[in-house]
């Protein structure tokens, strides 16, 4: 197994801290992991994004320009990214603030209104999560039990009081694309 | 098997320190690295006693280093690339009064203030001198998070073997980038005092000195020969290469760092195609591994160099193959970063007249 993914939008939606979500998760499974951010100064705000990859083997470029999954989160990734997704491969994206959607034939293209469920759950910031469950669905690359536990190390213990709160996204993402 | 754990380059540098039993870190802030700082403040003295202080400037940071390295203490400093120029002059003198000592260069692009994005362009300075003067340091190339750790306990290891400044050469991308390392469990303080550092003079020895400075040239320039013979020794003994399936290659890739990485996956892209590709990978560019390039120079089509920068170790390839075989190089600067895609088509053009 070798995913390489692509998760992109604006800073603060949680693109950063998805990959980082996956890549201790994969270690949990004993996978080799690389996590590259985007570190210049889109983290004041701009676009921000990260290469994450997962693989049963060594993991030879950290760098790459074509991806298995691209997760987008906003109208600029797009753009930037739906063309560095290969052929067959998956894009999955937040439709709730796109108005140029995505045009592509040779790839599967998954939409899902998550900023709207994430508003409905009351709190936007679970946002991610509910992008990362269905990711999860779509390429069962992880286990769930796993990404809990990936979330744990991932969100600072202050927090911890909200795990369910993201346990609850997690599934929400897989549900909608059932849906 | 040690700790398991998922870091930031700049992180694992740091807990590598604490970890290696370090005695002291100076620094001063510069993206890409500032994390290491940030890191060693938030854990180190209270797990080790380890000293960290935030120098007013490099320039002051290096100099800490030169005193505190003369006590014969484990003492390091990072920075990037225009924090690293400004300690050139410190590192003269340290390297000319042989104080062991750690340095971290996250390159970022250059020249000047250039950007925060990666690069490889300070080859030339960490290899061939930088400062004034006939010196060396002996300078390590991490290609992953796990060298990164790796590397602090070599080069320290070093740094007290030849009473040398060593430093490991690494860029932005790997101070950002997370992967899965091993971390070895801690190494104590130590609590012996070297022979040569200058703690105070006990009525049991002579006085050691410790001085960059010679007015009179035959001493100095026995000092010199004296340093020459080290660097010899070093370049003797301390040659570290790694080689990917270079016996039966048509072609050989060579790059150092991060950018060995890409080519490793560019590689793969050529061998997809039916090409035999091997990869050169210098792990210390300082001793720089020639050999390993005249072994294969008579053997192959050609070498293809690729590195975040003009062509700076493309000198040093080509010293290693000796006109034997046609050497070609591809280049991104200013923070760039090549794809393996885009690397791969380089070689194409370069090697097989367009596509393969």
């Amino acid at each position: 197994m070798l995913e390489e993914i692509i998760i992109a939008g604006f800073g603060g939606q949680g693109v950063l801290s998805m990959g980082q979500i996956l890549c201790y998760s994969g270690i949990t499974e004993n996978k080799e992991v690389s996590w590259m951010p985007s570190y210049g100064p889109e983290m004041r705000g701009g676009t921000a994004n990260c290469i994450t990859i997962i693989s049963d083997e060594k993991i030879s470029s950290p760098i790459i320009a074509e991806f298995d999954t691209a997760i987008v989160l906003n109208q600029p990734s797009l753009d930037k990214f739906e063309h560095s997704v290969k052929p067959g491969g998956v894009l999955l994206y937040d439709s709730t603030n796109i108005i140029k959607p995505p045009t592509r034939t040779d790839i599967k293209i998954y939409k899902l209104e998550a900023s709207n469920e994430a508003a409905k759950m009351k709190n936007t910031k679970i946002l991610n999560m509910i992008m990362l469950g269905a990711f999860l669905k779509i390429k069962p690359i992880i286990k769930f039990d796993n990404i809990i536990a990936g979330l744990k190390k991932v969100l600072p213990e202050r927090y911890h009081h909200l795990l369910p709160l993201n346990e609850e996204a997690v599934k929400k993402g897989m549900e909608l694309v059932k849906s | 098997m040690g700790e398991l754990k998922l870091m930031k380059g700049n992180e694992a540098l740091a807990e590598a320190a604490i970890r290696a039993g370090a005695d002291a870190y100076f620094g001063y802030p510069i993206t890409p690295q500032s994390e290491v700082l940030e890191y060693l403040a938030n854990h180190a003295e209270k797990r080790t006693g380890m000293v960290i202080l935030q120098a007013e400037s490099e320039i002051a940071a290096i100099n800490m280093i030169y005193g505190a390295g003369g006590t014969g203490k484990k003492v390091m400093t990072s920075s990037s690339s225009p924090g690293i120029s400004l300690m050139q002059e410190g590192l003269s003198y340290i390297a000319c009064s042989e104080i062991p000592c750690l340095l971290a260069n996250v390159v970022r692009g250059g020249p000047g203030l250039g950007t925060i994005q990666p690069g490889q362009s300070d080859y030339l300075q960490a290899t061939k001198g930088g400062g004034h003067g006939d010196y060396k340091l002996i300078v390590l190339a991490p290609a992953s998070i796990q060298e990164m750790v790796d590397f602090v306990k070599l080069g320290f290891d070093l740094a007290f073997k030849y009473r040398n400044p060593v430093m490991i050469l690494t860029d932005g991308v790997l101070g950002q980038m997370m992967e899965k390392v091993e971390l070895f469990d801690q190494i104590p303080r130590s609590k012996e005092i070297p022979r040569w550092a200058t703690v105070g003079k006990p009525p049991t020895r002579e006085r050691n000195i410790m001085t960059s400075l010679n007015l009179q040239p035959e001493p100095m320039e026995k000092h010199n020969e004296h340093l020459q013979a080290k660097y010899r020794e070093i370049e003797k003994n301390e040659v570290r290469v790694e080689t990917i399936d270079c016996d039966g290659a048509d072609y050989i890739f060579t790059a150092f760092g991060l950018t060995a990485r890409i080519c490793t996956k560019a590689a793969q892209l050529a061998k997809a195609k039916g090409i035999k590709v091997g990869l050169i990978r210098p792990i210390t560019v300082y001793p720089f591994p020639y050999e390993a390039y005249a072994k294969y120079a008579t053997k192959v089509k050609g070498f293809f160099d690729v590195e975040m920068n003009a062509g700076q170790m493309l000198e040093d390839v080509k010293l290693g193959v000796l006109g034997k075989a046609p050497v070609e190089f591809y280049g991104r600067m200013g923070g760039m970063i090549p794809t393996p895609e885009e690397v791969f088509k380089a070689f194409e053009e370069k090697f097989l007249g367009g596509k393969a």
